[in-house]
């Protein structure tokens, strides 16, 4: 079976800036692999090891991203593709699905497609799921465990906001994962060696053949108007006294919730 | 004028609590531009309390299995909304919130503001969604100018519980919705081991590294279940195996907004504190340098034992 993993590079650290004119983000500081996409990736190796098949890693970005898809080669990977176009800076969500679905077309479909849960950075988790819905494919969010698949079918555990289900999904489809999934490996050494020399395939929108009103900060139903810092907590109020009269205190304040609850 | 509409979750209980945290927040948008606010379920329920609650009216899809698959549920509400044209569409960023609201925003391609902290109104009546990004280092207010409805999810309790006016009155429609079929099969349903985190609860009892020995950690269990309240804890604890991932709270766990967070031995990394929203925060830390106190609201340097040993002498058991 072939999978698509579609993984983003995000900012090592999340003191990111954004420009105090367009309010996109400035790429600036080191970037990696979405931590949760790491999941989707090693989710991605142990089937194929399972059922075959090969591994294309999807990213869109800037066209230093190909340094975190060499990562992902790194990791076993089969290949790695890039859209990489002025056409989709400022993609929000909507967007982004829109190339990545046309990507998705363009690479001839997969049994598989998964995801990460969410990004790092801007977290809002609908890549996913907008991507299964542009290429009517079912989707399952937030998958836990893949129980049994096959090539036309798989049975899945999801997590939910109650504990967990047990679904079944035909294929190909569309799969969010959480990190409950896997534990990833690390590259090895020879697979570092294969990731510095592998091919990054990168697509332009014009390539790609996707309508460019469509993505980018045109294509976008969304915009950032304005940006802020949050607000700050006031100053920390340090309790003195004994360990009891501290306990008193604190018990104070759970008891004074507490009871606006029960009220 | 203005069409509000709010999605009502229906779960095995009943209304999703967020429901009327949504719709008391939709009332209050909608009189101050002379909008009409819509509460709009895919299957029976009580559309009393929905009124009550801040609905103008309750909008009832009919023909959907329960509980209805997010895909399905997605097509049946993009339907509605493809009949109705609303100007604005709010969901709960609960778990099926934020695995529906996605796919409902594609099908009518559409933008989505995904855990808005803040809703306003523009002076073109436009609605101003605000939302943490970069693990809240950040707010940033966006806009749906152009693309209708314009789409937003909220976590449950970002928004005050409206109190019910069982004297408002409202209309009650019914529309069947076409035949639909889903891909995607329930097979059962589990809960699971953790599953009884409760980190929706109004006071969580919080634990990371620092709590200590495992005795320590079950006098915390205990405290939270005397306080009628949810067990969180940090990424290092579950990954140690000594909680279920159910409670993990941070970036990579679930995001939290109790009114208490009783932090116990939690360093207060971003990456835990980026899933805490809490009105007020009391951190126990033995170290007195810890970077939680920078964010706390009331700090205690004790060892986290003692300490709850202390308060748990305090706290009588329920009922």
């Amino acid at each position: 079976m072939n999978i698509i993993v579609c993984v983003k590079q995000v900012p090592a650290s999340n003191e990111t800036r954004l420009d105090p004119v367009t309010h996109t983000i400035l790429r600036d500081v080191a970037a990696i692999l979405n931590p949760f996409d790491a999941y989707a990736v090693e989710e991605a190796l142990r089937l194929r090891e399972k059922l075959g098949g090969e591994i294309t890693a999807l990213s869109m970005g800037v066209p230093a991203a190909q340094r975190m898809l060499r990562d992902v080669l790194a990791l076993g990977v089969d290949r790695a593709v890039l859209l990489t176009d002025r056409a989709f800076a400022g993609s929000d969500t909507l967007a982004t699905a829109t190339a990545l679905s046309a990507a998705v077309r363009h690479l001839g479909g997969a049994g598989l497609i998964l995801c990460g849960r969410m990004a790092s950075d801007g977290d809002p988790a609908q890549v996913g799921p907008m991507l299964a819905t542009m290429l009517g494919l079912p989707c399952v969010t937030d998958v836990a465990a893949v129980e049994e698949i096959t090539e036309h079918s798989a049975r899945l555990l999801r997590l939910t906001d109650e504990g967990y289900q047990r679904v079944e999904t035909s294929l190909p489809a569309v799969l969010t994962v959480v990190k409950e999934i896997n534990v990833p490996r690390l590259p090895s050494i020879a697979g570092v060696l294969r990731g510095e020399q592998g091919e990054v395939c990168c697509l332009t929108a014009q390539e790609l053949g996707v309508d460019t009103a469509q993505v980018g900060l045109k294509g976008s139903a969304t915009k950032v108007t304005a940006t802020s810092r949050p607000p700050v907590r006031g100053q920390c109020r340090r309790l003195t006294g004994t360990l009891e009269e501290m306990a008193q205190a604190v018990a104070q304040a759970l008891r004074g919730k507490e009871a606006d609850i029960h009220d | 004028m203005t069409e509000l509409w709010v999605y009502v979750e229906l779960c095995r209980e009943g209304i999703r609590p967020v429901t009327f945290e949504l719709l008391g927040k939709a009332a209050e948008l909608s009189a101050r531009c002379g909008g009409q606010v819509t509460a709009v379920a895919l299957g029976d329920c009580d559309t009393g309390v929905l009124i009550a609650a801040g609905a103008d009216r309750v909008l009832v899809g009919e023909g959907l299995p329960f509980p209805a698959e997010d895909g399905l549920q997605a097509q049946a509400l993009a339907e509605l909304c493809r009949r109705h044209h609303p100007d604005m569409l709010l969901l709960g960023a609960t778990g099926v919130g934020r695995s529906l609201a996605p796919r409902t925003a594609a099908l009518l391609r559409t933008g989505l503001t995904a855990d808005c902290t803040r809703l306003d109104l523009d002076e073109n009546g436009l609605l101003l969604q605000t939302r943490p990004a970069f693990g809240g280092n950040l707010m940033a207010t966006i806009l749906c100018p152009e693309h209708r409805p314009q789409m937003a999810t909220v976590r449950p309790k970002v928004f005050p519980m409206p109190a019910p006016d069982t004297a408002r009155r409202g209309e009650v429609c019914r529309e069947a919705l076409p035949p639909m079929e889903s891909p995607v099969h329930l097979l059962e349903e589990l809960p699971a081991p953790g599953g009884d985190a409760r980190l929706d609860a109004d006071i969580l009892v919080a634990v990371g590294n620092g709590i200590g020995g495992d005795e320590n950690l079950a006098m915390a269990r205990e405290l939270a279940q005397r306080l009628d309240g949810g067990l969180a804890a940090t990424r290092p604890l579950v990954d140690a195996g000594r909680a279920p991932y159910p409670h993990q709270v941070g970036q990579t766990g679930k995001t939290v907004a109790p009114k208490v967070y009783l932090a116990l031995g939690i360093s207060g990394a971003i990456q835990h504190m980026a899933g805490v929203q809490a009105e007020r925060i009391i951190a126990v830390n033995a170290d007195p340098d810890a970077p939680i106190f920078a964010q706390a609201d009331e700090a205690v340097v004790a060892d986290c034992g003692a300490f709850l040993r202390e308060l748990l002498t305090l706290i009588p058991q329920r009922g």
